[in-house]
């Protein structure tokens, strides 16, 4: 568990407790439980289409799940959502940002609609496209940006504001290493000094091992195992965690699971 | 003030200023609309015994720019849908009210912007304006008028997710509100079934305090008139809120 100074007490920042999501009779998520305490960065790992988005979405209150019971940051997730997007920030693993705004503006109306008062919001926006290479740009249009510096604005966009809970669904995709550096560093920085609770997910097991104290791998809509690297790599007797892996969900490629979950959600919306 | 309010606001604008593609093509129609049929059908008009045709169709031609232009602003919410931008409003910490009515203002703010575009083209026609003093007050109710159907056109598209099927869902709806006005002719002409239909129709009333504010001549009472409104824009706002609050991604 890391260390930061000023707090003793161990709540939960994220308690789930037999999480369902079903789109008609798919169902992505099953009876899922874990908790993650304050403070602590908690990885989330599967194949594709295993329910890690899904999962999110859930805990960031933008889909309701079919049962099942989720508190964040202390509030619950189904009747106090507003209670609950205080107290979060989201890196999305697909593109959010608008197009058809300067990276400033994008990072602007962020920082606007996070409350960051209005004196502090220049100087911030301006340190993180800074941090990621992109202050000169900071006046062109989205859409003139190549997929790599749109998923840098959105990352320092993602960092603007300091919540309890950081939400970061497959964040490293697509970044380049001095970004992806620059990102776990300022991650560890403000766990560190401001006991951030991080939550990600990831395809990049090095990434997992280096950053998460506790790992959950998820199958299926299942969670399989949930520990620390140390401990999943000793139960499935694997000396690597991409063995452990590998050993727990099967070396089956899946036949495009993601595509049948959005298939599955447009039939059974609403 | 309400910031969320303000930045969802500022952002329809922004964009709308920005693609002038758009600018031009959304004013081309109601502009050929006035100049085609204004022209054309005059003489017709006059022998018909009914008055000046172009002050009769320019407060319609202007309704239209707005019923067309605000509900298609719904547009924008399905583009934010499949471009992902949604969803980082939906996560933040502010109401969903406010989002609905920041991106509605934003909406209805363009239209009425448009609507004044027309209303120059229509006195460069020979449109006159019956007094100025209401001039104010008739902005007002153009922008109002905005407000009612950009919460209409948002309140649908919540329910839409493609970019194909809106639009045409939206030309299926909004083309008899808009020929079952009175913008282009009087409806007091209508055989017995369509006027009733006509008088069903809201865009009808939005059309008649127009008419009125701008050229002195209402087929209603203003007070329904307005009534009218009022309760459509309480009771889309209404709506709205019950779906963006409910909208999941």
């Amino acid at each position: 568990m890391p260390d930061f100074p000023g707090r003793i007490n161990q709540m939960n920042m994220i308690e789930v407790n037999n999480l369902t999501k079903n789109f008609g009779d798919f169902c992505a998520v099953d009876r899922v439980s874990f908790s993650v305490p304050e403070g602590m960065i908690f990885a989330f790992l599967g194949p594709n289409g295993a329910g890690k988005s899904t999962t999110i979405k859930m805990l960031t209150t933008i889909l309701s799940p079919s049962a099942g019971s989720m508190k964040v940051g202390g509030f619950d997730a189904l009747t106090e959502k507003d209670e609950v997007r205080s107290s979060i920030g989201v890196i999305f693993q697909d593109h959010t940002l608008d197009d058809d705004l300067t990276a400033y503006e994008n990072l602007y109306y962020h920082a606007v609609l996070y409350k960051i008062p209005g004196a502090e919001r220049k100087i911030r926006i301006e340190k993180l496209l800074d941090n990621v290479g992109l202050l000169d740009r900071k006046r062109d249009l989205v859409k003139n940006f190549s997929g790599g510096m749109k998923r840098r604005v959105e990352i320092a966009r993602g960092l603007l504001h300091h919540p309890k809970i950081l939400f970061l669904d497959e964040p490293t995709l697509g970044l380049d290493i001095q970004t992806r550096n620059f990102f776990w560093a300022h991650i560890n920085k403000i766990n560190k000094e401001e006991g951030v609770t991080i939550f990600f997910t990831t395809h990049n097991l090095d990434e997992a091992e280096k950053a998460a104290t506790r790992i959950a791998i998820i199958d299926r809509g299942k969670i399989l195992i949930e520990e620390s690297s140390e401990e999943i790599k000793r139960k499935s007797e694997a000396d690597s965690l991409e063995k452990a892996f590998l050993k727990l969900t099967g070396y089956d490629i899946r036949e495009q699971p993601a595509d049948r979950v959005a298939i599955m959600r447009k039939r059974f919306k609403r | 003030m309400n910031s969320a309010l303000m930045v969802m606001w500022e952002r329809q604008i922004k964009e709308y200023l920005r693609n002038k593609q758009r600018m031009a093509g959304t004013l081309a129609q109601p502009i050929l609309f006035l100049v085609t049929l204004g022209f054309g059908l005059s003489p017709t008009f006059k022998q018909a015994g009914d008055g000046n045709y172009i002050q009769y169709l320019t407060p319609g031609i202007v309704g239209m720019t707005i019923l067309f232009s605000s509900v298609m602003n719904g547009m924008s919410l399905i583009w934010d849908k499949q471009f992902g931008f949604l969803k980082e409003t939906l996560v933040a910490p502010v109401s969903r009210t406010s989002l609905l009515f920041g991106r509605c203002l934003g909406g209805a703010t363009i239209s009425t912007f448009q609507g004044l575009i027309v209303i120059a083209v229509g006195c460069l026609m020979g449109f006159r304006i019956f007094n100025w003093a209401l001039f104010a007050p008739a902005v007002i109710l153009m922008f109002l008028m905005a407000l009612l159907f950009s919460l209409l056109g948002t309140s649908l598209a919540s329910k839409f997710d493609d970019m194909q099927s809106f639009p045409t869902i939206m030309n299926l709806l909004v083309m008899p509100m808009f020929f079952l006005s009175g913008a282009l002719f009087p409806i007091k002409n209508f055989p017995g079934i369509i006027r009733v239909l006509a008088r069903a129709n809201p865009v009808t009333y939005c059309i008649d305090l127009l008419k009125y504010a701008f050229g002195g001549k209402a087929e209603f009472v203003l007070l329904l008139d307005i009534l009218v409104l009022a309760v459509g824009i309480a009771a889309l706002g209404m709506i709205g809120t019950y779906l963006f609050n409910r909208l999941e991604t």
